[in-house]
């Protein structure tokens, strides 16, 4: 189990305020792309986040663009788990390759307050003194978030350590 | 036992296996990957995976339009990377600056068929739907991991119907019909799902306009998006293809999460206010509304016919608001030029520019200043979408935005036609 503050957003964030477009052939570095970090949605976020807080948003996190400098951003900000009522589906798949968790939590973000403080274990999050369960990933996504992401997964895959399993990309 | 929607169809296809339903998570073969300006980036990812070449080189193809001709001297660096990536590796298909936007041209191309899957590294890839194609945009890693592998794990989506019906209205396009879903069903109710459209709607829809809606389901936040391929779409890839085709369509009992109907005759022209793409009223609760540029552009607004649409109105008048017209392609541009259609917006004051994504997401050739208002035939007009924070965007069809350059504010193209 283990301590984050919180960032709490509303409903149908989407990557444009996340990561500008505007720099996404520009900026190349994980760490120039997570000084931008919801540049266009809150700028104490940007100014403030520190390694371990959380975001909890509304439905709909991360809707528009599949840029993944989205997911990027908020990463390398030190953000190891986003929790959502509902994810954009190039988001939530965008999460895993990455290897940060995105977890689907209803109406969490009705709850806390920005600067409130949750705890997080493997399969629930305490939240203002509620139990919340996690629901589970599909084997495959949990398979890729254990890896640390696909990059990672395929790494040791071409390097001969693991045998490509199915329904993680390029088995047969 | 129910039927099989498309995209059980299709995705069982890719995959080649018998039958897949949705909630199957499995990996899928794509007939054609491609990528954009993003390309060098992915490039980079995929050397750290480490494969020993590409999977199929044969079936990617590599478009510059995002930001193009370059900007910059580090957007231009960033295409250099992408040429040299290009012939290092002998990418089948690659499409210089000035060509146009990914989406238009692999459909012009024919580079993908009805029934066929294509995944791109952009979230518009649905609109191959307009054709029956399976489209769904991934991430820069996914398509590193496309390069490597040739495939790429899918959860089986959920299916959506949406039935058309009737025939546009005068000074109506397939944007507003866009515009009138996403404004009665919001942003979420395609979330991870397969929007099927099906009706008598769907044909009486022009060609040129079809993929306006398919695209912008991205917008409702599809996997991916369909049209039934009729013997009109048949005849337009016929020209160019160079491999056999099987269209797919789905099973009459398939089993839908959600179903919705339409008819289109009654839709009128609409517009999107700031800043999302489903807050939608009519053009005459907008009204007035002050505007300092209209574009014409993008993937779902820059085809012949919103060219077309633009010049119609614009036609021998002087404009109040500054007009900026960025064709889908060097083929619209072509047949622009043959037609008097481009004569017409020049003559008027438009400001016209080299195929490509032009200012859609903010990177060159039309970015607005603090407080400037913008009416947009794109699809998305989200807060700092063209590159300034507080710079409201107007989403709306190509009459509206060019009726709203002639008078300066929001204005019904009505009294124009």
């Amino acid at each position: 189990m283990s301590r984050h503050r919180v960032w709490v957003y509303g409903d149908n964030v989407n990557t444009d305020v996340i990561f500008p477009g505007k720099y996404t052939y520009t900026l190349k570095s994980p760490e120039e792309i997570a000084a931008r970090a919801l540049e266009d949605l809150d700028p104490a976020f940007t100014a403030g986040a520190e390694p371990g807080d959380v975001i909890v948003a509304g439905f709909n996190w991360g809707c528009g663009s599949s840029r993944e400098q989205a997911v990027t951003a908020v990463k390398y900000r030190g953000v190891p788990a986003i929790l959502a009522s509902s994810f954009s589906g190039l988001y939530f798949r965008n999460c895993i390759n990455q290897g940060i968790r995105p977890i689907v939590l209803p109406g969490l973000s009705a709850v806390v307050q920005t600067g409130d403080f949750i705890e997080i274990a493997g399969d629930f999050v305490l939240a203002a003194g509620v139990r919340y369960s996690i629901p589970p990933l599909s084997v495959t996504a949990q398979a890729i978030l254990d890896a640390g992401g696909l990059t990672p997964m395929l790494q040791k895959r071409f390097r001969g350590e693991i045998t490509p399993l199915t329904g993680i990309g390029g088995g047969e | 036992m129910t039927g099989w929607t498309f995209a059980e169809k299709a995705l069982a296809r890719a995959a080649g296996v018998d039958a897949v339903r949705a909630g199957d998570v499995l990996d899928v073969r794509p007939d054609l990957i491609f990528s954009h300006d993003n390309t060098a980036a992915i490039r980079r990812i995929f050397e750290q995976i480490g494969a020993p070449r590409l999977a199929r080189p044969d079936r990617m193809a590599i478009t510059l339009d995002h930001a193009a001709p370059a900007p910059t001297s580090q957007h231009a660096a960033n295409h250099a990377e992408i040429r040299r990536f290009v012939a290092d590796h002998g990418v089948a298909h690659f499409f210089e600056v000035g060509r146009g936007i990914c989406h238009q041209v692999i459909s012009e191309e024919a580079l993908i068929l009805p029934g066929e899957t294509i995944f791109g590294s952009d979230s518009h890839t649905t609109h191959f739907g307009w054709m029956g194609a399976f489209g769904m945009g991934v991430g820069r890693t996914e398509m590193a991991a496309l390069w490597a592998t040739g495939a790429l794990w899918i959860r089986v989506p959920e299916a959506v119907q949406i039935v058309l019906e009737g025939r546009l209205q005068p000074g109506v396009t397939a944007k507003d019909v866009c515009l009138r879903l996403l404004g009665d069903l919001g942003m979420t109710g395609g979330q991870y799902r397969s929007i099927e459209f099906a009706g008598a709607g769907v044909a009486s829809l022009p060609l040129d306009e079809r993929p306006v809606i398919p695209n912008m389901m991205a917008e409702f936040g599809a996997m991916n998006a369909y049209f039934p391929p009729d013997e009109v779409v048949f005849a337009a890839l016929n020209a160019r293809r160079t491999r056999d085709y099987a269209p797919l369509y789905p099973d009459a009992d398939a089993d839908y999460a959600e179903r919705h109907r339409l008819d289109v005759s009654a839709v009128e022209p609409l517009v999107a206010l700031p800043h999302q793409p489903d807050h939608v009223v009519p053009v005459a609760q907008a009204q007035g509304k002050p505007v300092d540029q209209a574009f014409i552009g993008t993937c779902t607004g820059a085809r012949y016919s919103d060219l077309a649409a633009a010049a119609q109105v614009v036609r021998g008048r002087r404009l109040r608001s500054r007009l900026i017209v960025i064709p889908a392609s060097s083929e619209v541009l072509e047949q622009a030029a043959r037609s008097g259609v481009l004569l017409d917006l020049i003559a008027a004051g438009a400001a016209v520019a080299s195929p490509g994504c032009g200012p859609c997401m903010g990177n060159h050739l039309g970015v607005p200043a603090p407080n400037e208002a913008t009416i947009s035939t794109g699809s998305r007009n989200f807060r700092g979408r063209m590159g300034t924070a507080d710079a409201p965007i107007y989403l709306s069809n190509p009459y509206v935005a060019a009726a709203s350059a002639v008078t300066g504010c929001i204005t019904h193209p009505g009294e124009f036609l």
